[in-house]
């Protein structure tokens, strides 16, 4: 038997084991750091709650539930089959691990299979599979097929590079990047909301984990889902289809509101806003139909009809521009009338090279749309 | 390396050209079928005329042609076989003859669609669709041809060994798969496309 | 020959390295460019991947750089996306398809007692198709801006979703040349695998029926069935997207009536079996690997066939799960998550047999062994993500997501890429006639596995709080920070350790110890010949009678045909 060249010895073992041990202190510190990730969110003004760790362990909301359920079932089947399998490899490279020159002087025990064994680390996985097949099945139906009641709230959502735009087809309202939604009870009536999705240009995907799983928005199909919050405050989302440049700024909130304040605000968004009479915002109102914004934008009750961007009827109601790129701040309203590339690079609306007067009265104009 | 007491057994395994083409046959015939696929996804999709029953007409003497062009190349084979290169050339050159027909039919129904009846691949899905299936199988009826004439001028200049038989068959055998496919493609977009939209 | 005089231990002097007896640069450039050499095709294969492999490894360290912390300006968005677009395209396409080609091409012959592979100038065709296609990949970043500068790398991601690839959405012709690199290395792949079909229906050598192949022959041998029938679809692709894009054709063009999600089915039933493609050479190379260093056979030889034959063809009928939020019924979404979750128990077996192989046995950690053991562990956390992601109802929550990310780095790099090392540290002395150092090997193993759990475990956690892939930056307070941060630090360990395998590579062919035939004193046909092997691999074409050819002539008193 020729011997090993290359260096066997027993330093290379010495050294497997030390850094595995390493590598279990690393994880458990780990998973404290991922416990703590998941924090008590913090308050705002507006939009109650502010629930910008989108954690889908800390589901709020029906289908998202339903999700979390499965999830950890599976979790702790995965879990418990890595656990006993590892045992299995580290219990083997320790165990017959090649002790010295002594254990080179014959091969071991040359094994070809065993049938019985084969069929026992066959059929265990079979029976896994299958209690994993139902659970999907069942969770897969539940989220799917769930009839909406006949006055769900209704909101059409279309895809756009890369903003959303918003619609509530029975309440007559047309707004961006913001969903608002009455939240649901555990007693009592259920208040579903059901989302419609589309899309005016390529494939996006509504992505609200704590809210539901993700469906994707694609042209020329009709999407369904819907989501059904039992805890009121603002929940994150993102665009989670990668939809060209501005991909990762294209993110999307939801706010939920008690019944009675969802309703103030729906009443809210009906209310187009007047045209103000005079002032720096009167002469923005002016330069607004004197440049181009007219050809993109609409504003409710102007002759602004514009379909291409967003509606800028109630844009003071949102908490961001640029779909989420930044807060909603007057600074940040005026640096993006100035120039929305200075903002989100590649956005679809250019600079409009407006006059340093113009951006001024602009600006305050569109602050009077609230 | 041998060790003394292996028994020997008469060791055959299969022709490597055989092995080659029903893998290119494989390969083929999975690019066809997503093609097909595809033609049968945007059965009755289009938003615009033309539609298939207005405008398909069934290519019979053309299909008639390709399909009797796989008869003539075994006729043509089994000349070889018996040493008559005579006939083997005739009927290797009949075959030609009935491909080239069929191309030719191919083009003037094309003609006839473009400039006629106003479908383009760019007219609506049907158009998208029916001209990359047929187009695709019309390219491989091109590729067989040349490579049959190929063949045919080689064999009249002499310069076809004898033992060439089995190359031979296998661009027989490609050429069976063209026919093969057009069979698929005729019954789908010819026969039940045309009656269902 | 008169077998009176035949002696057995005479060896035909062979060169001492490759290249040694040549002399001059010139001459080596001329023999690599004109050979039809399955070895020297090979090792030209994999040079190839691993020069991509560098390439696009520092693609992917700039766009860790980048999300390293959030909103941070190291890239600007159009930059990022190229990054993410070219490192996939190029770790499939550029380094992945050539590095198991090349490990096929080099030791199919071999293994099966073959002087070359069934078409030698085919082969040659095939790797000279790819490499041209890898350079026409990366020269989109100087030709594509054309005259009007727009445009520059792909940027549409690696599998191109429409209709973000239609001419309003991809303008210039940076797309253009995703799809016909694509279209090319796919040819090169396809003429790649009819020759590993035919060279092992039929150039085996006397003696060896298919049940005493070496598995890594039989899992090559379902590799190159799959690559026929999976690459046509993406051919299929790229020439529907070339008419939708200069024809005018309506394939998915969603104002026409086409379909966006036609696209993805097509791509996709190429796409699915391609990741299977890329894997089933890993677990060859650890069928190989795993019973020389436990010295005992692989267990269960037949049962393994059997699951490589049916996770190839399972894996032809999965293809959906990677569209679970696309808005399929729920029929077709529980379909393919049944269909996925099968895949997983063939695949499953494999790693019971692996563990059976080393139990019982006298494990040797040589460099070989220790990258499949790391293999094992990583491949199992793999496997178990994904099973995770069969779950359709969780993959509405972990599709798109860095929990992707995370699941796939763990198959390709935690699984495939270490049974690469494995293989290239088994074959180097074989190839190269010189061992390779352990210490140093032992120094990339260590760092490389290091930061390959630090950059990627993290990503599993991001997942799951919701942050998706594919964009180039993030706001702070999503919970997201710290989980980059330490996933780009684990760049720094993993170059590290890739820097210490380059100087290996190097500085082993220079001062490394001479190998012999059989330096591992291993049981396959490749090692009954020298190191290098000499241009017709062996002296006289051997014969077979079991498994292990090698293992009967060592131990004539307890021959593997005794048993099997």
């Amino acid at each position: 038997m020729s011997p090993l060249s290359g260096g066997s010895d027993t330093r290379g073992e010495v050294n497997i084991f030390r850094a595995i041990a390493g590598a279990v202190r690393k994880g458990g510190s780990l998973v404290l750091a991922w416990a703590l990730a998941a924090q008590a969110p913090a308050q705002s003004t507006d939009g109650g709650i502010m629930r910008p760790v989108a954690d889908m362990f800390q589901p709020l909301s029906r289908p998202a539930e339903m999700i979390h359920e499965s999830a950890v079932l599976v979790l702790m089947i995965t879990a418990a089959i890595f656990v006993v399998v590892t045992a299995m490899l580290v219990f083997v490279v320790w165990k017959f691990r090649r002790k010295g020159p002594e254990d080179d002087r014959e091969e071991p025990p040359q094994i070809y299979g065993s049938t019985h064994i084969e069929l026992a680390w066959t059929v265990i996985p079979i029976l896994i599979t299958f209690v994993l097949i139902l659970v999907t099945s069942r969770t897969i139906g539940e989220i799917q097929n769930a009839k909406m009641p006949e006055d769900a709230l209704k909101i059409r959502l279309v895809g756009h590079q890369w903003w959303w735009e918003v619609h509530y087809p029975d309440l007559g309202i047309i707004t961006a990047n913001e969903i608002h939604v009455p939240v649901s009870t555990r007693t009592g009536k259920p208040r579903p909301t059901e989302i419609i999705l589309e899309s005016a240009d390529v494939i996006h995907s509504f992505w609200v984990p704590q809210l539901a799983g993700k469906t994707d928005l694609v042209p020329n199909k009709r999407n369904r889902t819907w989501i059904e919050p039992f805890a009121t405050g603002t929940f994150f989302g993102n665009c989670a289809e990668y939809c060209g440049t501005q991909h990762a700024n294209m993110l999307i909130r939801v706010i939920v509101e008690e019944p009675a304040d969802f309703d103030k605000w729906a009443a809210n968004m009906q209310r187009a806003p007047g045209v103000p009479a005079e002032g720096l915002a009167a002469q923005g109102h002016r330069d607004f139909y004197g440049n181009s914004c007219v050809s993109c934008h609409r504003v409710d009750g102007t002759v602004a009809e514009g379909v291409f961007g967003p509606d800028l009827t109630k844009l003071m109601t949102r908490q961001t521009i640029g779909a989420g790129v930044a807060p909603l701040t007057p600074e940040n309203l005026r640096a993006w009338v100035r120039d929305p590339q200075s903002l989100k690079t590649g956005c679809l609306m250019p600079d409009m090279k407006l006059l340093d007067s113009e951006v001024d009265s602009i600006t305050a104009y569109l602050l009077t749309l609230k | 390396m041998s060790t003394a007491a292996a028994p020997s057994t008469d060791w055959k395994l299969p022709s490597t050209r055989k092995v080659a083409v029903i893998s290119l046959i494989l390969t083929e015939s999975a690019l066809f079928t997503i093609f097909l696929v595809a033609y049968l996804f945007y059965m009755g999709k289009s938003l615009n005329p033309p539609y298939p029953a207005q405008v398909l007409e069934f290519p019979l003497l053309a299909t008639i042609a390709l399909l009797s062009s796989s008869i003539t190349i075994v006729i043509s084979e089994r000349a070889l076989h018996a040493g008559k290169k005579g006939a083997f050339h005739l009927w290797w050159a009949i075959t030609i003859a009935l491909g080239a027909y069929f191309l030719w039919f191919t083009a003037m129904e094309w003609k006839h669609l473009i400039f006629e009846r106003d479908l383009t691949l760019a007219t609506n899905v049907f158009g998208t669709t029916f001209y990359s299936l047929v187009g695709l199988h019309a390219s491989h009826v091109i590729i067989g041809l040349f490579l049959l004439t190929l063949v045919l001028v080689l064999s009249l200049l002499g310069k076809v060994p004898a033992d060439h038989t089995e190359h031979l068959e296998m661009i027989s055998w490609y050429w069976h798969f063209v026919d093969v496919i057009w069979i698929v493609v005729v019954t789908v977009v010819y026969i039940i496309s045309t009656r269902i939209t | 020959m008169n077998p009176d005089t035949f002696d057995p231990n005479f060896k035909i002097p062979a060169p001492e390295r490759i290249g040694d007896e040549r002399g001059s640069l010139t001459r080596l450039v001329q023999e690599m460019v004109f050979t039809v050499d399955h070895k020297r095709l090979g090792l030209m294969y994999i040079g190839s991947g691993l020069l991509f492999f560098v390439i696009a490894g520092i693609m992917a360290a700039m766009i860790r750089i980048q999300l390293a912390v959030p909103r941070n300006d190291f890239l600007e968005p159009d930059v990022f996306n190229r990054l993410f677009t070219m490192h996939g395209t190029a770790m499939v396409f550029l380094v992945g398809m050539p590095i198991i080609f090349g490990f096929a091409n080099y030791l199919v012959p071999l293994m099966i007692g073959a002087r070359d592979m069934a078409f030698p100038r085919l082969n040659a065709f095939g790797f000279w198709v790819f490499f041209f296609s890898g350079l026409l990949l990366y020269f989109s970043y100087l030709g594509a801006p054309g005259l009007y500068a727009a445009g520059s790398a792909p940027d549409v991601g690696w599998f191109a979703y429409s209709p973000l690839t239609a001419k309003a959405f991809s303008r210039g012709h940076s797309t253009d040349y995703w799809t016909l690199s694509l279209l090319m290395g796919g040819i090169g792949s396809l003429v790649t695998s009819i020759n590993i079909i035919v060279t092992t229906l039929c150039l085996r050598c006397k003696g060896m029926i298919l049940g005493r192949m070496p598995l890594f022959v039989w899992l090559f041998l379902v590799v190159a069935f799959l690559v026929i029938i999976a690459i046509p679809p993406l051919s299929a692709c790229q020439i529907m997207l070339i008419l939708d894009r200069y024809f005018g054709a309506k394939f998915f063009d969603t104002q026409a009536g086409g379909s966006a999600v036609l696209w993805q089915h097509f791509f996709w039933i190429f796409g699915h079996p391609e990741v299977y493609i890329l894997i089933l050479p890993g677990f060859a190379i650890a069928s190989e690997v795993i019973p020389v260093f436990s010295r005992k056979p692989i267990f269960g030889y037949p049962v393994m066939v059997a699951a490589s034959v049916m996770i190839a063809f399972i894996s032809l009928g999965v293809w959906a799960h990677h569209m679970f939020s696309v808005g399929m019924t729920s029929i077709g979404n529980t379909f393919f998550a049944i269909s996925t979750l099968l895949v997983a128990i063939p695949t499953g077996i494999k790693i019971f047999n692996w563990i059976g192989t080393m139990y019982g046995g006298k494990l040797r950690f040589e460099l070989p062994m220790l990258f499949c053991i790391g293999f094992l562990f990583q491949f199992l956390i793999a496997g178990l993500t994904g099973v995770m992601l069969a779950i359709a109802p969780f993959d509405w929550q972990l599709t798109d997501s860095y929990f992707v990310v995370a699941h796939f780095h763990y198959v390709l790099i935690g699984g495939l890429l270490f049974t690469i090392f494995a293989g290239i540290y088994y074959w180097y002395p074989k190839a190269l006639g010189k061992m390779p150092d352990f210490r140093l090997g032992l120094c990339h193993f260590i760092l490389f596995t290091v930061g390959f759990h630090i950059t990627f475990f993290p990503q599993h956690i991001a997942g799951f709080l919701g942050m998706p892939r594919r964009i180039y930056t993030y706001d702070t307070g999503r919970g997201w920070d710290a989980w980059n941060l330490i996933s780009t630090i684990g760049v720094i360990f993993q170059a590290a350790g890739i820097l210490f395998f380059v100087v290996n590579l190097i500085y082993s062919y220079i001062w490394g110890k001479k190998a012999g035939d059989d330096p591992w004193d291993a049981w396959s046909l490749e090692w009954s010949t020298t190191s290098p092997p000499p241009s017709y691999n062996f002296e006289t074409i051997p014969e077979v009678r079991s498994r292990r050819p090698l293992w009967d002539l060592k131990h004539p008193d307890d021959p593997d045909w005794k048993y099997e």
